[in-house]
C-alpha cells in the first residue's frame, strides 16, 4: 500500500496567535511506497504530528488530498480507514488489560474469538509480552506499555501504521533497542510506515527515507545518507547532526566539479550544479567528524593552522573548538584513547576530504 | 462575521456532514439529540413567550403593559431581585467560611461540618422553611414554646432569607471548595515565605485568585434564589410577594394561562442574563485559575484565634443545619406540632397510607428519568467536547440553558406545549419525566465535560484508529473511564427527580403525583406532622438511592476495573 499526499495544507484557527490563524502544515507533499518507511524529521511544532493526523483522519485537511493505495481517502471517517497509529502518550485503553487492548482492533473488525485469542497471543511473544496478558496496563513499564502499544496497532494489519513519537517517553538506552526493534518489526510485516520524531538520530536508523520539514513545509526528501552529505539547505544541515558553515566565492564552475575559495585558499569540491554562479558567495558544510587534525609543527602541506580554544573529552570522541582565522571551527575526533587528547592552546594544522564538503549557495535557503 | 469566515464556516458544515457518512449511527444520535432538545428545551420556551405575546391570537404587549402598572407585581418583582441579591451574598458568605475553613485549617469536627453542608443538597428545597415554620411560626418551639411569643412575624422577607440561606449555601460551599483546593497551598506557602502577614497572604493572594469562583457562587445562588418556589410561598405570604410564586398564583389561582406567561418571562430575564453572564464570562475567568491538581491544602493558613473563631461560626451553622432536620425528624414522631409533642407513627401512617401512591409515582419518575439523563449527559459532554459536527456548540448552548430557566417557567411551558395532540402528554407520566431529564442534565454534562476534558483525548482515538465506530468508542472506551462524572450526574438528576417541585408542580395530575407536591400541599394545610414525616422519608429514600446507585456502577464498571487492575 502507497501512502500519497498531495499538497496537503492545514490551517488552525488560534485566536492567540496575532494572524488568528496558525498554518501547520503548508503545502505537503509526499509519497511513501509499499513497505517503505518515511520519517518525517522536524523541530517541535514544524506540523509533523498535524501531517500524521490527517492522515489517520483526525484532522481534516484545509485544501489537498490524502491517497491510500490510489484511493482517496480525505472523506473518509478515521474508524474505516484502517490506518494503526501508535500515540506518543501509548494510550492504552487503562480500564482493559494487556490482551483487551491488544484484542481491541480485532474486536472491533468482528473476528472469531477463537482468531482473536490466538492472534493475540502470537502478536504478544512476536513483542516479547508473553505471559502478561492479564496484567492492567498500571503495572507495566513503560517499555512494556511501548510494546503493547505496538502490538494493538500491528494486529489489524493496517494499510498503513502512523508513529507519532512513539519513543519519546523512554530512556535513552531503552529507546536505541526499541527502536531497533521497531525496524526489524517494521520490516519483517513490511508495513508501510510513516515516522513523526524530532530526534535525528532516530530517523537516520530507522528510516528508509527522511523527510526534513520546517514550519509546515518540507525542506529536502531523501535516505539518510543522501541528506546527511548533501543537505539542501542551512536548516537541513544544522538540524541533521552537528556541522561546519566555511564562507567562501565561487571561482570556477565545471560539470563535475565546484572551485571555492576559502580564507585565500582554493578548494575543489565534487559536485554538478546549477544553482551556482562564479563570483557569488557560497558556504561549505563540513560535517566536524571529516576535519583531521595534525599537530602545526609537523605541518602538513596546504593545511589550514588554528588553536584549539576548547577541549572536551566524551570518551569514545574528543571534540576541539578550534579558533580559527577569527573564526570558531568544530572538530570531532574519535578514538581519542588511541590518539591522545590535545591540549586547550595547541597550535594545529587540519584539514578535511574535499570530497565530504558539500556547497551551498548563498546567503542560504534564498531560492526564488 | 465576515464573509470569508461564512464560507469557511460552511465549508467546515459541508465537510463534517460528509464525514458523518461514514457514521451513520453519529449522525442519527446528533439529529435525535437536537430534535429532543428542541422539543423539550425551546419549543416549551418559545410557547411561553408566544402565548404572553399573543394572549387572543394577536401580537399585543397588553399583558407586560398590565403588569407593568401593576403595584403589586412590580413589587414582586423587586422583591425577587431583592431576595436574590441578599441570597447570593449571604449564602456565598457563608460557603466561603464553610469551604475555606474546611480546606484550610484542621479544626475538629470536619466531617460533621460536611454533613451539614452536604445535606440541604439532597433535600426538598422547602426543608428548612418547614423547618423554620416549626421553630419559629405561629406554634414554633422556639417562638412560642420557649420565648412565649403570640405573634412572631417569620413569614415574609426574614424568614424567606434565613430558608433560602440555609437552602442555597451548600452550592456556594461545593463550587468555592473546588477553587480552594485546587488553589493548593503552595502559594499561600509562597506568599508567606516571602514575608506576607497570614492575613495579608489571604487578602493578596487567596482572596484574589478566589474573585472568580465567588463571583460565579454569587450569580448562581442569585439564579437559584430567583427560580425558588417551595421556600417563598411557604414563608413568603401576601405581604412578600415574589416572581416565582405569582406566576404559579397566576395560572393555577386565576387560570390566566397567557398572563402567567407573561409574567414567567419577566422573571426569565434577569435569570437569563445572570446565567450569560456567569457562563461567558466569570466562567471563563475561572478556568484560568484553577488548573493544576489538588494539591494537600496548608493547615497553617490561619492563626491559633483566628481558627477558633472560624470554628465557632461554621459550628453556629452546622447547628442550625442539624437543628432543622432533627426538628423535622422530630416533627415527624409528634402528635401535634406546638401542642403535643408525644411520640407517635401516626404520621407515617398517613403517609403510607393515603401518600403511596404518591411515594410510587415519584420513585417511577425518578428511577426512569434519572439513568436517561445521567447518559443523555455523558452523550452530550461527549459529543461536544470530542466531535465535530454543525451545530456543536448550539447542542452545547440548548442543552445546559434548562439550568438558567425558572422550574415556574418550564412548568408553563409544557402544559402550554404538550396540552394538545398531536403532543398531548399533559396528565401522563411522560411528561413528568421530560421535565426532570431535560431539567437535570445540565450538571451531568458538565462533570461529564470535566471529565473528559481530565482523559488524553488520544485514549479515544486510539479506539477509533482502531476501527471502532463513535458510539462503540462511547460505550466500550468512554463511559467506563467517565464513572464518577456519569456518578455525579446520576445522582444529582436522581436527587432532583425525587426533591424538586417548582415545575412539576404544574405538571402533576390525579394520576401521577409526586411526594415533594404533597409535602408542600400538607404543610399549606397546616399539616406539619405529615409534611415532615413525607420529608423523612424522602430524604431517606435519597440516601439510599445514592447507595444504590454506588453500587450498580460499581458492579457495571467498577468490577471490570478491578478485573483490569488485579
Ligand atoms: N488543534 C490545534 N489548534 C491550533 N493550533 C494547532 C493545533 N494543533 C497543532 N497546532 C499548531 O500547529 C503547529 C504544528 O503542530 P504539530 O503538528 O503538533 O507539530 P509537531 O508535531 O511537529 O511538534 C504548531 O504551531 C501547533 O501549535
Ligand atoms: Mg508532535
Amino acid at each position: 500500500m502507497s501512502v500519497v499526499l498531495e499538497s496537503v495544507t492545514k490551517t488552525f484557527e488560534d485566536p492567540q496567535r496575532p494572524a488568528g490563524k496558525v498554518t501547520a502544515v503548508d503545502g505537503v507533499t509526499l509519497e511513501v511506497n509499499d513497505g517503505e518507511l518515511v520519517t518525517l524529521l522536524g523541530p517541535s511544532g514544524c506540523g509533523k504530528t498535524t501531517a500524521l493526523r490527517i492522515i489517520a483522519g483526525f484532522e481534516s485537511a484545509t485544501s489537498g488530498r490524502v491517497l491510500i493505495d490510489g484511493q482517496d481517502v480525505s472523506a473518509m471517517s478515521p474508524h474505516v480507514r484502517n490506518t494503526a497509529m501508535v500515540f506518543q502518550s501509548y494510550a492504552i485503553f487503562p480500564h482493559l488489560t494487556v490482551a483487551q487492548n491488544v484484542a481491541f482492533g480485532l474486536e472491533m473488525r468482528g473476528r472469531a474469538r477463537s482468531e482473536i485469542e490466538f492472534r493475540v497471543q502470537s502478536i504478544l511473544e512476536l513483542v516479547g509480552l508473553a505471559g502478561l496478558e492479564h496484567r492492567s496496563p498500571e503495572q507495566l513499564s513503560g517499555g512494556q506499555q511501548q510494546r503493547v502499544a505496538l502490538a494493538r496497532a500491528i494486529i489489524t494489519e493496517p494499510r498503513v501504521l502512523l508513529f507519532d513519537e512513539p519513543l519519546s517517553n523512554l530512556d535513552a538506552k531503552l529507546r536505541e533497542q526499541m527502536r531497533g526493534e521497531v525496524r526489524k518489526l517494521q520490516r519483517r510485516l513490511a508495513i508501510t510506515s510513516v515516522y513523526v520524531t524530532h530526534d535525528q538520530s532516530e530517523a537516520m536508523a530507522l528510516s528508509d527515507r527522511i523527510v526534513v520539514m520546517d514550519a509546515g513545509r518540507v525542506q529536502q526528501v531523501g535516505a539518510p545518507l543522501e541528506i546527511y552529505a548533501r543537505p539542501a539547505s542551512r536548516f537541513v544541515a544544522d538540524f541533521l547532526g552537528r556541522v561546519n558553515f566555511l564562507e567562501g566565492d565561487v571561482t570556477d564552475i565545471q560539470p563535475d566539479r565546484v572551485s571555492i575559495l576559502v580564507r585565500g585558499r582554493s578548494l575543489e569540491v565534487p559536485a554538478s550544479r546549477s544553482d551556482l554562479r562564479v563570483g557569488e558567495a557560497a558556504s561549505l558544510v563540513v560535517r566536524p567528524e571529516t576535519i583531521r587534525l595534525t599537530q602545526a609543527s609537523t605541518g602538513v602541506s596546504g593545511a589550514f593552522v588554528g588553536t584549539i580554544r576548547r577541549a572536551v573529552y566524551l570518551g569514545s570522541t574528543a571534540e576541539y573548538d578550534i579558533d580559527w582565522d577569527g573564526g570558531t571551527l568544530l572538530a570531532v575526533v574519535s578514538s581519542p584513547l588511541e590518539h591522545g587528547l590535545l591540549l586547550e592552546g595547541t597550535r594545529i594544522a587540519f584539514d578535511f576530504p574535499a570530497a565530504t564538503a558539500h556547497v551551498l549557495p548563498h546567503p542560504p535557503g534564498r531560492r526564488d | 462575521m465576515g464573509t470569508q469566515a461564512v464560507v469557511r464556516w460552511w465549508a467546515q458544515a459541508v465537510y463534517d456532514l460528509r464525514r458523518l457518512r461514514d457514521e451513520p449511527l453519529l449522525g442519527a444520535a446528533i439529529a435525535a439529540i437536537f430534535a429532543l432538545l428542541l422539543l423539550f428545551i425551546l419549543y416549551p420556551l418559545a410557547r411561553v413567550l408566544t402565548v404572553s405575546l399573543f394572549p387572543d391570537g394577536t401580537l399585543t404587549l397588553r399583558l407586560y403593559r398590565e403588569f407593568l402598572g401593576s403595584w403589586f407585581i412590580r413589587q414582586a418583582f423587586v422583591n425577587s431581585v431583592l431576595m436574590g441579591v441578599l441570597t447570593a451574598v449571604g449564602g456565598t458568605l457563608v460557603g466561603f467560611l464553610f469551604a475555606f475553613t474546611l480546606t484550610r485549617t484542621d479544626i475538629p469536627g470536619k466531617s460533621l461540618l460536611t454533613l451539614a453542608a452536604i445535606l440541604p443538597i439532597i433535600s426538598p428545597p422547602f426543608v428548612s422553611a418547614l423547618a423554620i415554620i416549626l421553630l419559629f411560626g405561629n406554634n414554633g418551639l422556639i417562638t412560642r414554646q420557649l420565648l412565649g411569643f403570640q405573634e412572631f412575624a417569620i413569614y415574609g422577607m426574614r424568614g424567606l432569607l434565613l430558608a433560602q440561606i440555609f437552602t442555597f449555601f451548600p452550592v456556594a460551599y461545593l463550587t468555592l471548595r473546588g477553587v480552594l483546593e485546587s488553589l493548593g497551598g503552595t502559594l499561600e506557602d509562597a506568599a508567606m515565605n516571602l514575608g506576607a502577614t497570614r492575613w495579608k497572604a489571604f487578602r493578596r493572594v487567596t482572596l484574589p485568585l478566589c474573585l472568580p469562583g465567588i463571583a460565579s457562587a454569587l450569580l448562581i445562588l442569585f439564579i437559584e434564589s430567583l427560580a425558588d418556589f417551595g421556600n417563598p410561598l411557604i414563608l413568603g405570604g401576601s405581604g412578600f410577594p415574589v416572581l416565582s410564586v405569582q406566576v404559579y398564583l397566576q395560572v393555577t389561582g386565576m387560570y390566566d394561562l397567557p398572563g402567567g406567561a407573561a409574567l414567567a418571562v419577566v422573571l426569565l430575564i434577569p435569570s437569563v442574563t445572570t446565567f450569560l453572564v456567569q457562563r461567558y464570562w466569570i466562567s471563563r475567568k475561572r478556568y484560568v485559575t484553577v488548573t493544576g491538581k489538588p494539591t494537600r491544602a496548608v493547615i497553617r493558613a490561619v492563626s491559633q484565634r483566628m481558627r477558633w473563631v472560624l470554628f465557632i461560626a461554621c459550628a453556629a451553622v452546622a447547628l442550625f443545619v442539624l437543628l432543622f432536620y432533627a426538628t423535622i425528624l422530630v416533627g415527624a414522631f409528634s402528635r401535634a406540632w406546638g401542642a403535643d409533642h408525644r411520640f407517635t407513627l401516626r404520621n407515617f401512617g398517613y403517609v403510607f397510607g393515603v401518600g403511596a401512591q404518591a411515594i410510587q409515582d415519584t420513585l417511577i419518575i425518578a428511577v426512569t428519568s434519572s439513568p436517561l439523563a445521567g447518559l443523555l449527559g455523558m452523550a452530550i459532554a461527549f459529543l461536544v467536547i470530542r466531535r465535530r459536527f454543525p451545530g456543536r456548540q448550539a447542542m452545547e448552548f440548548i442543552s445546559i440553558l434548562n439550568f438558567a430557566v425558572p422550574g415556574t417557567v418550564i412548568g408553563i411551558g409544557y402544559i402550554l406545549a404538550f396540552n394538545q395532540r398531536p403532543l398531548l402528554l399533559t396528565g401522563t407520566a411522560i411528561i413528568l419525566v421530560a421535565n426532570f431529564l431535560f431539567r437535570y442534565i445540565p450538571v451531568g454534562i458538565q462533570s461529564g465535560m470535566a471529565g473528559l476534558r481530565q482523559i488524553d483525548p488520544a485514549i479515544e482515538e486510539a479506539a477509533t484508529n482502531l476501527g471502532a465506530s463513535t458510539p462503540v468508542t462511547f460505550r466500550r472506551i468512554t463511559l467506563p473511564l467517565l464513572v464518577p462524572a456519569f456518578f455525579s450526574g446520576l445522582v444529582f438528576s436522581f436527587v432532583r427527580a425525587m426533591t424538586a417541585i417548582s415545575a412539576a408542580i404544574f405538571l402533576v395530575s390525579a394520576d401521577w403525583n409526586l411526594m415533594t407536591v404533597q409535602i408542600l400541599s400538607q404543610t399549606e394545610a397546616g399539616r406539619l406532622g405529615a409534611a415532615a414525616a413525607f420529608s423523612v422519608l424522602l430524604i431517606l429514600i435519597v440516601l439510599l438511592a445514592i447507595g444504590i446507585i454506588r453500587l450498580i456502577l460499581g458492579q457495571l464498571f467498577e468490577y471490570r476495573y478491578q478485573a483490569a487492575f488485579g
